[in-house]
């Protein structure tokens, strides 16, 4: 047996197809006779439509139809037909529903036309009419009108009140995170294909495609065998592909009416005219000993959403798990406002909850007088004290002595403003990163072809996270295969069912499950293969090779035939009385010329515990992709609204910014040994979240350190920085 | 976008002949294309000029230079006499947009860059510039990126060019040409401040073209500096950004003096007598501190660019400071 692919810094399998544009994103399907929508958005934050006059709309040749709430086709009327495997609490919205609007940007008609450039011209000539109604969409200003997320938050442990009250070193400090787009570099489209039969294949940019088919069937009342949803390639998702959005749904409403294939593409600028990350507000106690040791962790935040939904994400879990502490409250408030309901975005919760954490916890570092490292060795926790569980595995204090001794951070001078180089002034922070390690049901098919290539599938997509480079590995060791015999499938409703890629539980859910299948298939062979070959009978499974087409054992060869196996795999039973999650510790330098407010990140050392890694180079992708995002989220993301308009108004790649290559220095990832036979048979946690966690934290605590300056409000911009 | 008529005129008079009201030129496209996506812009006619005699650079009579009207950012700033000879122009060039950017974007097009303002740039809300009396919500709202100098009530865009920021630190001229014939522009007349007609950007009349820009001789080299300051390391307008050029005497007195600011007016900011009246004065930081304080001396901040006159005057220092360095270690 050749040594196993997994744990191999593997090339992606779909890599060359990506590369020479063979690769068909959901945009990109060709279709003879295809019509093309073009989304007429409002600019109005609340109100109602009086009128929607579309003559001049359809007196453009070319247009064949424009919808909108009073001529739509019949679609379902209640709420539940709406929510979707990622849905918050309350009313989803429904396109072209009715005439109500509910935030500004929102989709109010749709212009097909034969070309897509007269279907956005025309768009511009359809003439809507709002009475608009007073809007509010200022968290801030909006406080008092917040009330209890509908979230299962673990009850306060301990006593808060009166341990913060009798620590003798103390921090209580408000931080701040904005709103921010996820921006995937595809924008959001929906190809329907309208087939002979009347029945639907629709090439969507999702991350689920049943979610996608169970939403179709259940708003437009169809048939489960008539609508199949494909994702072949997602070109970036970030959460913003978890529910279906509006372009799916018009693009179907569109096909369904004119019995004709539709295309719906979103504009980047309506890539701001759905989910997003919520701005928050989170204030921060926390009361320690002269140790460090934690006595009391407070927090309590406060997010925004809709007026339709209640949108909740983990926002203050992290605190009572990733330190060890008796007395802990958490708390967490919503805010609703006549905006768009938010959408998980990566590391929903975890990306801005953990920067008032792991801020504050430098900020009590400093009040000490401690290492802001040797804080956190001194509190750590080996169970989550939120689950009174202990954890399957933590591999935090070697990601802690590793990433230390990688940065240099020994001889770091812990006074601010201490160290200079070249005029600059150069600032160390690090932080902490958490993420949970969840495992969800999965099922997969292997399929085994007679002349001896090995299919596996399973609904799953791959979202550019590596996920059928991953899944081919698994495959190809669990059935003893070469990595070129196998194929992996995803990215189709008519698959096994799979669940939503997100949460970074796609390798630890779907791989038991592929695995699972490829085994059972190996043990079918093996029992085939002895009743059709009796010389076989005797010997020894781990002598069965499939290889060039054929059965080979002990020297001789033998024909094949086809056969599959159909695996539903479930949570592994171990994990019952465990906590599991991926840890990280991330250490940053900024060099700042503060006269001119510039910052520069000039290195990065992630140190990442995530259990087994399958594939190291699609794995350090997925750090160096969160590294990057948390310097943005540090330094630059941030969605502007004007609360006047009650609209998002950067809402363009040019303003809206994320950072550039010029932008990022260097970049160090370490994957920590952690064994962990508990999590799942894979051993294997995920990383897609964890490189994000953490990161805008450590920037701003490096800030703080070459500055003397504490800044609780994100993103921080040359306004904040100038001295 | 809009359905427009598109022409191709092979001459410098035909193309003036066909310009109007109605009208846009079009050259690399890199800003008018994403106006008439966005229905910021909406010509019926769009005049090519791609195919005109306009893309020569040549050292003039008097020793300048004179840059045809489509030469692309990119090759300006690699020309080797403007490397050479205006390396102002060509770190400013250099400092704006990307590369791809630069090689489209012609020289006649970078100055007629339209405003990032977002409320211009979303034809969804009111916008005096777009829309000349819907109002400007800007003032009011967003307007961390806008003029700290010369705005009106009516109107707080910013020009977000950086070469034009270089040309007027340089004292160039724009070559136009009309159906009345030809007509050269000073650079600080060419752009104009927004007034109560925010809608006009510059002093063009309808039918005139930019088929060249004129520079003079090179009133300094090594001795100059364009600092840009921005929200990241590239592909950002500027929030503020300083074309600096210095002549220091042998008694280290300042004998020449021009200091151009981007991202703070509706044209690039100059005042000629200011600077003037520092020639005499000692070249040092204390010098330049005071010729900052004088020039932003107006300046008026909305609710959110305040940081913009730090900002400002913290840049002018240090590029004044770097163009002296140049010029004692080239």
């Amino acid at each position: 047996m050749n040594s196993p692919l997994s744990g191999q810094p593997l090339d992606r399998v779909d890599g060359p197809a990506k590369v020479t544009g063979r690769a068909r994103y959901a945009g990109e399907y060709p279709e003879p006779g295809l019509l093309y929508g073009s989304v007429v958005s409002g600019n109005v934050a609340r109100g109602r439509i009086r009128r929607i006059d579309c003559d001049a709309a359809l007196a453009v040749p070319g247009v064949v139809e424009v919808l909108h709430h009073l001529n739509r086709p019949k679609m379902a009327g209640d709420d539940e037909s709406y929510e979707d495997a990622d849905a918050a609490e309350g009313k989803p919205f429904r396109p072209l529903f009715n005439d109500r609007v509910l935030y500004s940007g929102q989709p109010l008609a749709l212009v097909v036309a034969e070309s897509l450039e007269v279907a956005r011209y025309a768009g511009s000539l359809v003439r809507i009419e709002i009475d608009a109604e007073a809007h509010r969409t200022d968290l801030f200003a909006e406080l008092d009108n917040a009330h209890d997320a509908p979230a299962e938050l673990p009850g306060p442990r301990g006593d808060f009140a009166g341990a913060f009250e009798a620590a003798p070193f103390k921090v209580d400090a408000t931080y701040s995170t904005p709103v921010e787009h996820h921006n995937p570099m595809e924008p959001h489209a929906s190809t329907v294909i309208y087939n002979a039969d009347g029945s639907l294949q629709v090439h969507d940019k999702t991350q689920g495609t049943q979610n996608s088919q169970d939403y179709l069937v259940k708003v437009f009342d169809l048939p489960k065998e008539r609508v199949r949803v494909c994702a072949a390639y997602v070109g970036g998702a970030f959460g913003s592909g978890l529910r279906p959005q509006y372009q799916l749904t018009l693009a179907a409403m569109a096909a369904l009416r004119l019995q004709r294939s539709v295309r719906v593409t979103l504009t980047r600028q309506q890539m701001f005219t759905f989910g997003y990350r919520p701005r928050t507000v989170q204030r921060l106690r926390l009361g320690a000993d002269a140790q460090g040791r934690l006595l009391a962790i407070s927090h309590e935040a406060t997010g925004q959403t809709s007026r339709f939904e209640d949108f909740t994400e983990h926002l203050v879990e992290w605190s009572g798990m990733l330190y060890r502490c008796d007395n802990v409250a958490l708390g967490y408030r919503l805010v609703p406002l006549d905006v768009y309901t938010p959408l998980d975005m990566r590391a929903p919760g975890a990306a801005s909850g953990v920067i008032a954490l792991e801020c504050a916890m430098d900020e009590l570092a400093q009040a000490l007088s401690l290492d802001p490292l040797e804080l956190r060795r001194v509190n750590f926790a080996d169970s989550n004290g939120n689950e009174g569980k202990p954890y399957s595995s933590k591999a935090l204090l070697d990601c802690y002595a590793r990433g230390a001794l990688r940065f240099g951070w020994h001889s770091r001078d812990p006074r601010p403003r201490s160290m200079q180089d070249q005029g600059e002034l150069v600032g160390w922070g690090m932080a902490g990163g958490v993420w949970e390690a969840m495992q969800m049901k999965a099922s997969a098919r292997a399929r085994l072809d007679a002349d001896g290539h090995l299919w596996v599938s399973s609904a799953t997509t791959d979202i550019g996270t590596g996920t059928y480079t991953v899944m081919t590995q698994i495959a190809a060791d669990a059935f003893g295969m070469a990595l070129a015999d196998v194929t992996f499938q995803l990215g189709d409703s008519s698959l096994p069912t799979a669940p939503l890629q997100g949460g970074s539980f796609t390798v630890s859910s779907v791989g038991p499950a592929v695995r699972q299948a490829c085994q059972a298939l190996r043990g079918k062979l093996v029992a085939w293969a002895k009743g059709r070959y009796p010389e076989l009978a005797g010997i020894d499974a781990g002598a069965f090779v499939v290889r060039d087409g054929q059965l080979q054992v002990a020297g001789k060869a033998y024909a094949l035939e086809a056969m599959d196996v159909r695996v539903d795999a479930e949570p592994s039973a171990r994990r019952q009385g465990f906590a599991s999650a991926t840890h990280s510790a991330v250490f940053v330098e900024v060099r700042i010329d503060e006269a001119l407010g510039t910052l520069r990140v000039s290195r990065v050392v992630s140190a990442v515990a995530a259990g087994r890694v399958i594939n190291p180079k699609t794995a350090r992708s997925q750090i160096l992709g969160g590294v990057v995002w948390g310097l943005g989220m540090a330094l630059q993301e941030e969605t502007q609204i004007d609360h006047g308009l009650g609209r998002y108004m950067n809402h363009n790649l040019a303003e809206y910014h994320i950072p550039v290559n010029a932008d990022i220095g260097e970049i160090e990832v370490i994957f920590v040994d952690e064994p962990d036979d508990i999590v799942n048979e894979l051993g294997s946690k995920g990383v897609g979240e964890i490189g994000v966690v953490g990161v805008a934290a450590a920037v701003a605590n490096a800030v703080c350190h070459a500055t003397g300056r504490r800044v609780r409000d994100f993103p921080l911009t040359v306004e904040k920085l100038l001295g | 976008m809009m359905p427009f008529a598109y022409s191709k005129p092979d001459s410098i008079e035909q193309a003036v002949q066909q310009a109007g009201p109605d009208a846009r030129f079009i050259a690399g496209g890199t800003n008018l294309l994403d106006l008439m996506k966005e229905n910021v812009e909406r010509p019926a006619r769009v005049i090519d000029i791609t195919g005109l005699p306009l893309r020569e650079v040549r050292t003039t009579a008097n020793g300048g230079l004179q840059i045809g009207a489509l030469v692309s950012n990119a090759e300006l700033a690699w020309h080797l006499d403007v490397e050479a000879r205006y390396p102002l122009l060509s770190q400013a060039i250099l400092a704006g947009a990307s590369p791809q950017l630069r090689n489209m974007a012609s020289t006649g097009g970078n100055l007629l860059q339209r405003t990032r303002c977002h409320y211009f740039y979303d034809a969804a809300v009111p916008c005096n510039k777009r829309a000349p009396g819907s109002g400007c919500p800007a003032r009011d709202g967003l307007n961390r990126q806008h003029a700290i100098l010369g705005a009106s009530e009516h109107c707080v865009a910013v020009h977000p060019s950086d070469m034009c920021v270089a040309l007027a630190a340089l004292e160039a001229r724009v070559l136009v040409h009309g159906r009345q014939g030809e007509r050269e522009i000073p650079f600080a007349d060419f752009h104009r401040l927004p007034g109560a007609t925010p809608e006009r950007d510059n002093c063009l009349a309808e039918d005139e073209l930019i088929v060249a820009i004129a520079l003079p001789p090179p009133p300094f080299v090594a001795c100059s500096h364009y600092l840009k300051l921005r929200d990241r390391a590239s592909y950002a307008f500027a929030l503020v950004s300083v074309a600096a050029g210095l002549v220091v005497a042998d008694d280290n007195s300042i004998a020449g003096l021009r200091v151009a600011l981007g991202g703070v007016a509706h044209k690039p900011w100059r005042d000629v007598g200011l600077e003037r009246s520092m020639l005499g004065r000692p070249a040092t930081r204390e010098s330049y501190a005071a010729f900052a304080d004088a020039l932003l001396r107006d300046a008026r901040p909305l609710a959110h660019n305040a940081f913009k006159i730090t900002l400002a005057k913290n840049a002018i220092i240090r590029a004044l400071t770097q163009a002296q360095a140049a010029e004692e270690h080239p």
